[in-house]
Order: C-alpha cells, then structure tokens, then sequence
C-alpha cells in the first residue's frame, strides 16, 4: 500500500556499525532527491541488544517504521538477527545477508548451541538471497571493520540510485582516514 | 538548506533558532540528545542538571530573567520535577519557556509507559505534538512564541519513534531581536503565596479558554478533507501511520492537544460519516470528544498497552495481513554488562552472599539477570535506598543484614541523597553500595556533578562521596575496588553484619568512558586449555569476553576473546585452577 515506497531493513547486534551504514544510506536516499525517514531504537544498543533500523525513501514518505510484512530488501549483519527479522521481509523481498555468527549470552555460557542452518532456512522462505563474507573483503579492501560498508556496496546494486550520491554520501559521513578504505569496500560490495 | 535529522536534533535546532538562551536536562532516553545537540550551538548555556526537578527550576529561572529556556527529560523524568510545573504554570513566565517530555510507548527503554499528554490537563499546560522531524523543530520555535503570548510554560510531547527517527528539516537561521533578559521585580506574578496564587489561578482558567478558542484557527491543527465515509483524529507519528495505513481517511492533525481546538473537532465530526481517534496509550483525545457528546470509536479496537505500529493499525481497522514469514525459534539477545564493567563483580559476591538487593536504575540494573541474577527490586531513581530502610524496618532482625541497596554514582546524586539521610536520621540501618563508575553510562555516557566536567566539557568539581556521606551521618563507609573480589566480598559481608547504616563505594570507572586517562585497559586473559577442567566457574560472571567452547576437549573449555577482554581480572580471580593468565 505504500506505493513507490522502498523499504529497508538493517538488522545486526549493536557496536555493529548498523546506525552509521543506515545514516549513509538515508544521505544518499536525499541525495538523489527522494523523501526519507529512518528509524531504530538505540536505547540499550550499545549493550549488545539486537538493532533494527527502518530507512524508507520515495516520493513522499507517511510511517517512518517499515510496516510488518512490505520490507522490500534486508539487510542483516549477523545471521541469526537476519532471521529474526524475516518477518519484517515481504513475500518475494531481498535478503542480503553478513555471514557472521556473533553469540549471545545464553550461547556464550553454553546454555543452547548457536543455531544451525539458518541460511538454509532465509533461502527456503526468500529465494533472492545474498550471502556475503563481509570481514573477508573487506580485509582484502584494508580493513576488516569495513564489513558494513562492503554490505552497503551489495545493498546498493539493489537499489535504482546513481553511484555519485552513494560516493557523495561516503564522502559526508565517513571519517577523512577511514574514507578511502570504505570506498574500496564499498566497490567491492557493489561488484557482487 | 536540508539536512536529515532525528527528532532530538531538530529540537534543538528549534531552540537555537528560536533564540533560546538556556537549555537545561537531566538525560533519560529517549529525550538525551536534545542536550548533546544544543551544546553545539555556542549561543545557547548548556547543562546537565542532578535532576529533573533542578532542569527545570533552572530553566524558570532563565525565563524569570527573561531569557527563553528549554528543558528537557523523560516521560517519568516529569515526575520529578513536577512540583515546579504544577505553580510554574500559575506563574507563567517572562522569557519563553519550552519543557520536552518525551514518552516511550512499548518502554524500549523505560520502567513504565505513562501518557503525559495526562500532565497537560493536569497541569492546565498548553502541549503540542509533533509528527516528525521538521515538526519538532517548528513547534520547538512556536512553544516559545505561545508560551510568550499566552504568558505560560509549554510542553513538547515526542515519543520514541519522533525522538530516534530522522527525517528531511529545512533549515532557517537564528532570529534576532529579542528583549534582552534583565531583573524585573514582579512579585505579584512570580511569587506564589496564597494571596497572589488566587489572583493567578483564573488567569490560567483563561489562558486556556483563549488557547482551545484560538486552536481552530492555529496551522498547526490541520483538517485534511479526503473520503469523508471515515474520519480520523489523530496526532504525532499515529498521524504518520494513518496516512499510510489508511491513505483514503479523512484526517484531523492535532499539532495541539491540548487544549483541544474542541469547535474543529465539531465541525470536522460533522463533515465525516465515521469518526475515530487512533492514539496511543491512554484514551487522551477519545473521553475529550465523547465529553463534547460525539460518538467516536477509539480505544473499543485499539490498544492501551505498547506503542502502536502500521500493523497494529491494520489490524484494528480489519484491513489484510500480508503473507506471515517464520523466524524459527532463535535465542534472545538481551542487552549485557561490557567486558570489563566494575559492575559485575559486585553483583557476583551479592549473589554469592544471598543478599537481598534493593535495586536502582542504570547499567546495574542488568545486574538482575542471570547469572548473576543479584537484584531483588527496582522501582524508580533513587528508590534502593529508601526500599532498603523500608524493608529493614519489617523483616526480623537476622533477616535484615542481607537488606543491601545499590545505587550509581548519577542516580544517587539525582534523588538518592535524600534516602540516605532518612536513613541515617531515623536510626535505621542497611547496606548502600554507591557504584561509583564516574559517568551516567545508561544513557550514553553523560557526565554528572561527580565526574569532574560539564556538559559544555569545562573542567569542575566532582564530589567526593565518602565526604558527602560522611557529612550525613554515616559512621561506616569503605571505598573498594570491585575487581578485587575477595575484597568486595569480605567488606560487603563486614558491613552486611553491621546494625548500622554503612556505605560502600566502587572506585573503578566504566569502560566506556573516552575522556583521557579514565578507564585505561589492562592485559587481556587467556585461557590455558591444559589447565581448564571445564568446571564452568567463569561463565558464572557472564561477561561477554568469555565463551563456552563446548567441542572444545572432552567435555568443552573456556575462550576468552582477546579483541573483547580488558583485562579487569575478575575471571582470573574465580580460576582455582589457574588456568586463566595474563596474555604475554
Ligand atoms: C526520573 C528518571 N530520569 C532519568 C531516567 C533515565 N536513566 C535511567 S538510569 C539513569 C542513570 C544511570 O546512571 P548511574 O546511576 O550513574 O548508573 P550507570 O548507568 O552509570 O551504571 C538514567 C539517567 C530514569 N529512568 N528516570
């Protein structure tokens, strides 16, 4: 129901990065000319509590919360916090996806294994699924806490805007000494 | 010039712009990074406050003299200082006054979900309610202008979802020309005896006679005709999620709710077939207008408890349900200490000594999670301490030396003195423990009076608990390192046994602390794995650095996280087997 609305999930553990990737995003969203809203509960998130951010762009934007059921791309940094947002995903939506297992509390204390065949289970339900070895490339770009940026380059190929406003964006956000081993992973992303 | 903002930042891109003068907060989220923004502007007195009640009474002194001010807190934060509000609004004010309240519908970060919207009537308080960011930044500017104009305080009601959530704001500057603030005696108005307070009150009966009149005609309550088979009164981010839900309806926006423009919501009740409020939490809107004898369906099919969402909307309004996709049931993911919190090793020997925790609200409070599970009650800031005298003062005598409160260094300088001075002046007795970690680092790692900056980052005195304590009364008050933890275990059991009031005070700060030469690191762990039985001891402190391995050996072993570890040595410290060791 929300027209030309693009609707997209990122999703990971905090201290992930996941609010500077969703930033990036809605610059780049206003950028290109479009309306965007972003939203994301950061109250306990430095606490290694799960985070959500909403970012939606189009012509004109109501909700800034992505409606139960219409996310068109999801964007997960962690596996098990991508399925958990699945619901979130529409039928048919895209799922892109960091291959990263990071534990939480009760796995740590060896209480319950860490799940398995999670990806198995996000390919099952969303065929359009992306996984990404993020720390690996961007390792290879010169920095593996570039991983988030790598994403944001896969994302991007998703998503019908110029590569200047994504570059511009970059540009904004990303601190001057980190700036051009971002690019390069973003590139990297891009190119998948 | 647009920019994208959250609701936080355009707030105080209104108070600058609007020519404010002071803004001051106690931080509580979501409302925090009002203040962290306004310092930005060098034009605007910046400050945290101990508390809320001392916010405001800072800010109507600013308004007093003439200078506009903001203040800004939580939803329960109002709570605090409502003692100020409640004849501040008899008052009204020279220099404009804008007070933010901001609420947490579904508590993502709160102990309770109250609708202030409650304290506008109570109060007789003009509030509005913006529904995204360019509004917060407007009505910022106009809450100054009206609380001029009308001669009182106003309130700014945001929730989380306008707070947190960024939107495009187009940008104007600074205005000018505004009566500079100087002293004018007016005791008449601004001292609130008996005799000047009756002269005041029909003052306020009026003002808000004059507002609900003129609430019709004000741009920001806005009827937009579309389908007039439904008709929909709403406000804030519940006015977003109608337009998206429901895109056809008929809509009443409320900038203002309260006083409620009541002849718009005649004539809009009028002009629609089917009319509804769709509000969160409380039925605010929905008795207004039943009052008025219009037939409004509201809270009959939507909910009171939790914030509401588009899917929530839907869903009362019968409309279909996308395809429903499954998780798979998955772990939780709750939030945790940080390696190296001087929290847990408290926590861990409460435990160990089956004490029985009056809690407070912080970091600490994760304290009541397994496995350390060491907090028995939490109810507002500054309540440990009080619960403690209180419990003590009916549980037997052998009972009573496992009555223990813990209090953080910014919750207890906010309203926990004032129990500790109860309990010393009544001749009760209980254990306090200050966890002193220098920093308010719930919400974000703000400075406090006992962390030695200002918000504006000026070097100032920080307090010196054991002398504050002392200057109470309190006979007994150790100061301990919370990483010893044979130490914190043998002063806490000392001081358990004692029929007196005794403080003990954690001395090591959080580890999130940037400033310089604060938190510094110490040489990260490891597990030797020939040393390790697998006897699990270690997972008892759960901190995150540390993780069971369990194909790891024979029967699993321990893994400690070099990039997480800081080297804190609590861990080391519950080895029998000495298997954890300093890395080389
Ligand atoms: C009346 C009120 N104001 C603000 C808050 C938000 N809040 C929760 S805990 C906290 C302060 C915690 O600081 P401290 O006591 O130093 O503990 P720490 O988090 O540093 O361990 C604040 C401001 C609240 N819950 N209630």
């Amino acid at each position: 129901m929300s027209g030309q609305i693009t609707n997209i999930l990122l999703v990971g553990v905090g201290g992930q990065g996941i609010l500077l990737a969703s930033e990036v995003l809605s610059e780049t969203c206003m950028l290109a000319g479009f309306d965007v809203k972003k939203s994301e509960i950061h109250g306990m998130s430095q606490r290694g509590g799960s985070v959500v951010s909403h970012v939606r762009y189009g012509k004109e934007v109501f909700s800034p919360i992505v409606p139960e059921g219409e996310g068109d791309i999801l964007f997960g940094f962690e596996l098990m916090e991508t399925c958990r947002s699945l619901p979130l995903l529409k039928q048919g939506g895209t799922v892109v996806a960091n291959d990263l297992r990071i534990a939480p509390p009760s796995v740590l204390m060896g209480l319950e294994p860490y799940p398995e065949g999670l990806a198995e289970n996000i390919k099952a339900q969303f065929p359009d699924f992306l996984l990404v070895d993020g720390q690996k490339l961007a390792s290879e770009a010169g920095n593996a806490r570039a991983a988030n940026t790598v994403l944001l380059g896969a994302v991007s190929k998703r998503l019908e805007i110029a590569e200047k406003y994504w570059v511009q964006a970059l540009e904004k956000m990303v601190p001057q000494k980190a700036l051009e081993v971002n690019k390069r992973a973003f590139l990297l992303g891009r190119s998948l | 010039m647009k920019e994208i903002l959250s609701g936080n930042e355009a707030i105080a891109r209104g108070a600058f712009e609007a020519g404010c003068r002071v803004a001051c907060a106690y931080p509580g989220t979501p409302s925090t990074e009002i203040l962290e923004n306004t310092v930005n502007y060098k034009e605007i007195d910046s400050s945290w406050a101990p508390n809320e009640k001392v916010a405001l009474e800072v800010g109507i002194g600013a308004s007093f003299g003439g200078g506009r001010a903001l203040v800004t807190m939580k939803h329960v934060g109002v709570n605090v200082a409502a003692d100020p509000l409640f004849t501040l609004s008899y008052t009204g004010v020279n220099g404009g006054l804008v007070l933010v309240t901001a609420d947490d519908p579904e508590m993502h970060s709160s102990q309770n979900e109250q609708d202030n919207r409650n304290y506008a009537k109570f109060a007789k308080i003009p509030m509005l309610e913006p529904s995204d960011s360019q509004e917060c930044k407007e009505f910022t500017r106009l809450g100054f202008e009206i609380s001029e104009q009308y001669d009182t305080p106003v309130m700014l009601r945001t929730t989380t979802r306008i707070s947190h959530s960024k939107s495009i704001v187009e940008l104007n500057d600074r205005v000018t020309g505004l009566p500079e603030p100087k002293l004018v005696k007016n005791a008449a108005k601004l001292v609130m005896l008996p005799g000047n307070a009756r002269v005041r009150h029909p003052l306020v009966e009026e003002r808000m006679v004059n507002l609900a009149k003129d609430g019709a005609t004000m741009a920001l309550n806005r009827l937009e005709l579309r389908n007039p088979a439904m008709g929909i009164i709403t406000s804030g981010v519940c006015y977003q999620y109608v337009r998206e839900v429901l895109p056809e309806a008929s809509t009443l926006k409320l900038g203002m709710i309260h006083p409620l423009p009541t002849e718009l919501i005649r004539e809009f009740a009028a002009k629609v077939e089917k009319l509804y409020v769709v509000e969160e939490l409380d039925p605010f809107i929905e008795e207004q207008v039943k009052s008025l004898g219009i037939t409004v369906i509201g809270k009959d099919i939507l909910p009171v408890c939790g914030e509401l969402t588009p899917g929530r909307i839907r869903n009362a309004f019968g409309l279909p349900e996308p395809a429903a996709t499954v998780a798979g049931k998955l772990p939780g993911r709750p939030p945790n200490m940080c390696p190296g919190c001087p929290h847990r090793g408290v926590f861990f020997a409460l435990n160990q000594l089956k004490a029985y925790v009056t809690g407070d609200i912080g970091c600490y409070t994760l304290g009541f999670m397994p496995p350390l599970s060491a907090m028995d009650t939490c109810v507002c800031m500054g309540a440990s301490i009080g619960m403690a005298t209180g419990v003590s003062k009916v549980v037997s005598e052998e009972e009573r030396k496992r009555v223990v409160a813990v209090i953080g260094d910014s919750t207890f300088l906010h309203t926990g003195i004032n129990g500790l001075m109860d309990m010393v002046y009544n001749n009760s007795s209980a254990t306090v423990v200050i966890l002193d970690n220098r920093i308010t680092a719930m919400t974000g790692r703000q400075d406090n009076p006992a962390s030695g900056f200002t918000l504006m980052d000026d070097p100032t005195h920080n307090i010196d608990f054991p002398l504050l304590c002392k200057s109470l009364g309190v006979k007994h008050i150790r100061v301990v390192n919370p990483f010893d933890l044979e130490q914190t275990r043998r002063v806490l059991q000392e001081e358990m046994a004692r029929p007196e009031p005794s403080v003990i005070i954690t001395d090591k700060p959080c580890v999130l602390v940037k400033r310089e030469g604060v938190f510094v690191k110490g040489v990260e762990l490891v597990v030797e794995v020939d040393k390790c039985t697998s006897c699990r001891v270690c997972l008892k402190i759960g901190c995150p650095a540390i993780e069971w391995r369990p194909a790891e050996g024979k029967k699993g072993k321990a893994y400690i996280d070099p990039l997480l570890c800081t080297g804190c040595d609590v861990c080391r410290q519950l080895c029998k087997f000495e298997a954890i060791g300093r890395a080389k």
